[in-house]
């Protein structure tokens, strides 16, 4: 037998030439089978049941089964299988809940041999015996399973699955007594033919139907089930309780399962709704189909594979009215289109870089990146079995460590976590975050902040200005700090020499402010020229740059504005101080010239602020476009869209968040505008608590639980139960009524509960 | 602890109350403003149902703690306890599972915004001018700050929400004339384009809504207390009914001495057992050929066309309603008299379990676990009651209603035998369903209780709750068809 089906294959392969090749059908078809020596096909569904024979370069119409004046609903097949031992024998499944047999040597028209009418509910499944030519099996939605004898007129026994609706049955290919079921409810049910009384074993298999099921044609403890969760679940069954072996994740519901013939690891699926490809699957490699097949335009309803020892041709048919026969080597192979290297960085810098192995170690001798970078090779998987053909099953993953000094991350939390965002006027703001940002060593961010409170300040607004100055003039020592950073390359005496320029700002702004109120332009000039003032010094320590920005200084405003974002760019290469001083010098000198005028409100220079902020962003400092944008608020908000908004702020959130910066990331949402962005506050609000006496989850109350029926939440004060706001210490979890506590905690630093944990109540 | 006393008190008050009130009717409203209201927000005391006696409801929750439980959990997720779940009180078990639906798809995680949703119930339950569940949802539409004009008419909304109204009229009314043209419509990338998300999670409520009319109508649901709208459209007599009233009508018998007392009408409930045992014996000897199973779907189907369904009465939908949908004379027409021929839907190549539920939870997840978790809930639940009869195997009975249903909407298994159904639902239920399902806003008290007079009311919900998601599954799959039909 064996040896016949072999000849049989290779007939068959010199045969066809081996070509992928199609036929229209009038109606969708359901299912389909083939018959023993591969050369016709079945096609049955609701308004179709014909055969077709398969030649070497098309399908022929062979036979019409349905026939009659007015076609019953016993045509009307939801499967149908062509019997493996007897080649004139088909049984099909009837959508009515009536059972099938077709004799295909009947002299007559109409084929039809017998019909079993026993089930109450649609047949989702017929299945022959293996090796046994009278033995049929059916599985319906009633729950039942009924086993035929062909000889005789009415079932033999009747299996009761005691659950749902039974969606597939399958004989064991080597256990002559053995059949799998599989049902609506999750369950699969193993069945000896002798015992119609009880299953042999039971188990869950997915959750949801298990739509189909496939007994390995070799291995006899394999059974493979599809389901509408949308897997593939492989299950040694040699051992006491079956055992998941392999899983495949598709991504749709698994409607059709078969195993690849001569090949082990490999079954071919097809999916019951939105998906209408057909994938074959090396099991052990579950991520990715070893092949697929995409000709079909609707839901693939039926595969087989077409000769039961020849793996490479594959037959399916369709919801679209169409029949393929599959040429293995014609399949799309999504392997070669997959991205072969991943690549990704960590939160601190280091890269994970994952390839083939044979890539890798081809490499060996090349250092990826210059400077003593370490490597890591973290797992191996097999080798490749030469004998498949799904080559590069194994891939190294690598991991390179960046050097510790040269790009943490430390000034990116240190400034998250000082930067100050509201709660102070805009000017004091900008002085404190610039103070920041200089003590961090980022003298451009510093600059920016300076010149951003210069920009926005708002001259209008005396009562608020100033005090404003008065404080900046306070922090006088703020602007000095950028001559701190100069100090390193310029000399003590220039240190000297600003601070005793700001004095005299000081001083003649104070008698601005207090007395006089209504003067702005004094103001601003004032303002104004305290800026010029001191970066002129700035400007005058540069060496090589100087020329060039002069230059640049006789120029119109707008002009400059440009260059404000242009520059900074071919200098980025050189070292920190000197890449960095040029740009503030020049960019002030820029733009304090309109300074002078006293025509220019604050959104003049939005502008020039939004260009900014774009270039932080795209220089991956999206900290600090975030950051000035709360911190202009509205002065900025509308030279946006929104979208750049959003975006900025998620990206600056998802950093803070892999850095948990809870708290910052959580007054960044406060703080953000964006309708989309605060909305992350209401999400996911929902707080489960446990009993305090039983540790069980409180379902119904928050303060008694129904299991112990214990108050759980009393107050650690006044020893009351506590309904309503319940305030407790995330360190020791006493706490009690708001206002208890608080009192509590004003006079003393130790917890109510005598635990001796010093609470904090912020 | 001081909690735990209060309220044993409180359900003591309220057993004495109850017991009382049997006794002395005079009583009632006093006695029920005094103790009842104080859970229940009531209208003019007559209780949540205009057609079930208000004791009954409220014996419920207190009997059973799991009812008591889910209401209050009811009232602590949305702040009110509305008359919908209170009349469903008498299922609990699926109470739970309509409840957490029905949070799901209003509160938690969705594609839609929180006013589009409410938005779109109101338009759904405006359809059939359920003024009851409009008011609710024109309520929670302006608390989560939805915008007072788009109340005035759907020609105010965005015109996002004004290419929904289409599909809602269709659905509601002929669902079986959606094609995937609809959805192209819809789903068309342009500015006021739906995303397939957006859409799925639109029809849920749109369907959702659709059946929960066809319920609160089917139960003759009361305004709540605070949407006082709903009085208006309702002939003022009914609603002034105190619940005394109603027990001298139809629950009077069940309320003094035996509850099931009147025996001399009897034999239904014994005769349709009877049929059912007949149909589950003798269905091997009589059985019947393949054309004649096809043509008694046929007949079934012409034969619920000859239901007539209107009481004459003739229901003026008040300006206040239709406002909110076009084209109001848009009504259910027959499946089978409508002129151009549509095809049978077979639920064996469209069934929710296989298809509808993949598609649903695909794009919008979760949802389809609770919706197939409630349609089961629905389908499923049985006490092994009828009547007085006790371990009577209802589920023959169950699937005809279902079927039947479907059968209304062009749906037709083919396993199915449609003779059970004409020997096992009689007329005056047939009409009752025909009215609920298709124009629940014609259901009338005289409906209600004409048909199953013998059972109890409990059990009239019960028939309530599987008209009530047999009509959403079948509209959900004609939109969902049409969906995927559109995908492909």
């Amino acid at each position: 037998m064996e040896k016949m089906s072999r000849v049989t294959t290779a007939l068959s392969s010199n045969a066809i030439s081996g070509r992928t090749m199609f036929c229209h059908l009038d109606a969708p078809a359901n299912a389909i089978s083939v018959c023993r020596d591969a050369t016709q096909v079945v096609v049955a569904g609701r308004n179709i049941f014909k055969i077709y024979a398969l030649e070497e370069e098309q399908f022929v119409e062979k036979l019409n089964l349905r026939v009659g004046r007015k076609p019953s609903l016993n045509f009307s097949c939801a499967d149908v299988m062509w019997h493996q031992m007897e080649e004139n024998l088909l049984a099909t499944a009837a959508t009515n809940g009536a059972v099938v047999t077709w004799n295909l040597g009947k002299p007559s028209r109409n084929k039809q041999d017998q019909l079993f009418t026993e089930h109450k509910r649609t047949v989702n499944k017929v299945c022959f015996h293996p090796t046994e030519v009278y033995m049929l099996l059916s599985g319906s939605q009633d729950g039942f399973m009924k086993c035929f004898d062909l000889r005789k007129k009415e079932s033999v026994s009747t299996f009761s699955g005691q659950s749902e609706s039974v969606r597939d049955v399958q004989f064991s290919m080597k256990d002559y007594f053995t059949f799998a079921a599989s049902f609506e409810n999750g369950n699969v049910q193993l069945w000896d033919i002798r015992r119609p009384d009880r299953y042999e074993r039971m188990f869950t298999a997915h959750t949801g139907p298990v739509f189909c099921c496939d007994w390995h044609p070799d291995d006899r403890g394999w059974l493979a089930t599809g389901g509408r969760d949308k897997m593939v679940k492989v299950w040694d069954m040699t051992t006491n309780r079956p055992k998941e072996i392999y899983c495949v994740q598709t991504i749709a519901s698994v409607a059709r399962i078969k195993w690849r013939p001569e090949r082990k690891f490999h079954l071919a699926t097809c999916s019951m709704m939105v998906d209408h490809n057909i994938y074959v699957w090396d099991v052990r490699r579950p991520f990715i189909p070893f092949a697929t097949f995409e000709e079909h335009k609707d839901v693939t309803t039926g595969i087989v594979w077409r000769h039961q020892h020849d793996p490479h041709f594959l037959l399916s048919g369709s919801k679209d009215s169409t029949l393929y026969q599959h040429m293995f080597k014609d399949a799309t192979r999504p392997v070669d289109k997959a991205n072969p290297e991943g690549l990704c960085f960590g939160l601190l810098g280091d890269l994970a870089f994952a390839a083939k192995e044979s890539l890798i170690s081809s490499d060996v001798n090349r250092k990826p990146y210059p400077g003593g970078d370490r490597r890591y090779p973290i797992f191996f998987f097999k080798k490749p079995d030469p004998t498949e053909q799904f080559a590069h099953v194994s891939s190294a993953l690598s991991v390179f460590e960046t050097d510790l000094n040269s790009n943490h991350m430390d000034w990116f939390v240190k400034t998250a976590q000082l930067y100050l965002l509201s709660g102070k006027p805009f000017a004091e703001l900008c002085d404190h975050n610039a103070k920041v940002a200089q003590e961090l060593k980022r003298p451009q961010v510093s600059t920016t902040w300076t010149m951003l409170r210069i920009m926005f300040s708002d001259p209008a607004n005396l009562t608020a200005t100033g005090p404003n100055h008065n404080l900046s003039s306070k922090l006088g020592t703020l602007p000095l700090m950028n001559s701190f950073s100069m100090k390193e390359m310029g000399t003590e005496s220039r240190l000297e020499r600003s601070k005793g320029e700001s004095r005299p700002d000081n001083t003649h702004l104070e008698p601005g402010t207090s007395h006089i109120s209504n003067n702005n332009e004094e103001n601003e000039e004032t303002e104004g020229s305290e800026g010029q003032a001191e970066y002129m010094f700035g400007d005058a320590e540069l060496d090589d740059d100087e020329l060039y920005s002069m230059e640049h200084d006789n120029q119109t405003v707008l002009l400059s504005n440009t260059v404000l974002s242009l520059l900074p760019l071919p200098n980025r290469h050189e070292a920190e101080v000197t890449c960095l001083t040029p740009i503030e010098s020049f960019s002030l000198i820029s733009i304090s010239q309109p300074l002078y005028s006293p025509h220019l409100p604050g959104s003049f220079f939005c502008p020039i602020a939004r260009e900014m902020l774009s270039y932080y962003a795209e220089q991956g400092d999206v900290q600090m476009a975030v950051s000035v944008l709360i911190v202009l608020g509205e002065r900025i908000r509308k030279e946006i869209d929104d979208l750049t908004q959003e975006h900025w702020y998620m990206s600056y959130i998802d950093l803070l968040q892999r850095f948990e910066l809870w708290n910052v990331s959580n007054e960044v949402i406060k703080l953000s505008t964006c309708s989309a962005i605060t909305c992350l506050n209401q999400a996911s609000t929902t707080l489960h608590i446990n009993c305090s006496n039983c540790k069980r989850p409180m379902s119904n109350k928050g303060w008694i639980c129904d299991r112990c029926h214990q108050c759980a939440s009393v107050c650690a004060v006044c020893h009351h139960v506590v309904k309503g706001l319940f305030v407790w210490c995330q360190g020791c979890s006493h706490g009690g009524h708001l206002e208890h506590i608080m009192n509590w905690l004003k006079s003393s630093a130790h917890c109510p509960a005598g635990c001796g944990h010093l609470c904090e109540y912020t | 602890m001081r909690h735990a006393v209060a309220s044993a008190e409180s359900v003591e008050n309220n057993s004495f109350a109850v017991t009382s009130l049997l006794k002395i009717c005079a009583h009632c409203e006093r006695l029920s403003k005094r103790d009842l209201g104080v859970r229940i927000p009531r209208p003019l005391g007559n209780g949540p149902s205009r057609f079930i006696p208000e004791q009954e409801i409220l014996q419920v929750s207190k009997v059973d703690t799991r009812t008591q439980s889910i209401f209050e959990d009811a009232f602590a997720a949305l702040g009110r306890l509305d008359n919908v779940s209170l009349v469903m009180g008498f299922h609990p078990q699926y109470l739970d599972s309509f409840l957490r639906t029905q949070h799901y798809l209003l509160q938690m995680d969705g594609p839609l915004s929180l006013h589009y949703r409410h938005y779109i119930c109101i338009m759904a339950a405006a359809r059939h001018q359920c003024s009851y569940l409009v008011n609710l949802h024109v309520n929670d539409f302006l608390q989560v700050g939805g915008d007072p004009k788009w109340l005035n008419g759907l020609g105010e909304a965005p015109q996002k929400l004004q290419q929904l109204g289409e599909l809602n009229k269709i659905l509601a009314h002929r669902p079986w004339l959606l094609t995937k043209e609809h959805m192209k419509c819809l789903l068309k990338a342009e500015e006021h384009s739906w995303s397939l998300a957006e859409l799925i999670h639109a029809v849920v409520l749109l369907t959702h809504y659709h059946s929960l009319a066809s319920f609160t109508f089917g139960c003759g649901i009361m305004a709540e207390i605070h949407c006082d709208g709903g009085h208006t459209f309702r002939p003022p007599s009914l609603s002034q009914y105190c619940m005394c009233d109603i027990a001298n009508g139809n629950g009077h018998s069940n309320h003094h001495d035996d509850p099931f007392g009147n025996q001399e009408v009897c034999g239904e409930v014994e005769v349709l057992m009877e049929r059912m045992k007949q149909l589950q014996e003798g269905r091997d000897d009589e059985e019947a050929s393949q054309e004649e199973m096809a043509t008694r779907f046929e007949r079934e189907k012409t034969e619920s066309m000859l239901v007539v369904t209107a009481e004459d009465e003739e229901c003026v939908p008040s300006r206040d309603i239709s406002r909110h949908f076009e084209d109001p004379t848009y009504g259910y027409q027959d499946f089978s008299r409508s002129g151009e021929h549509v095809p049978t839907l077979r639920v064996q190549d469209y069934s929710w379990e296989d298809h509808g539920f993949s598609l649903v939870n695909r794009l919008y997840p979760d949802v389809g676990q609770m919706l197939d978790e409630k349609f089961q809930m629905a389908y499923n639940l049985t006490y092994n009651t009828m009547a007085t009869h006790k371990d009577v195997d209802t589920s023959m009975l169950r699937r005809a209603i279902w079927n039947y249903i479907h059968c209304m909407f062009g749906i037709r298994y083919d396993d199915y035998d449609y003779g059970e159904i004409n020997q096992l639902l009689d007329r005056s239920f047939k009409i009752y369903i025909k009215t609920m399902v298709c124009s629940p806003e014609k259901t009338t008290k005289r409906m209600y209780e004409s048909f199953w007079r013998q059972f109890q009311h409990s059990e009239k919900v019960h028939v309530n709750l599987l008209l009530m998601e047999a009509r959403m599954q079948a509209e959900l799959l004609y939109a969902l068809r049409a969906i995927t039909r559109y995908m492909t």
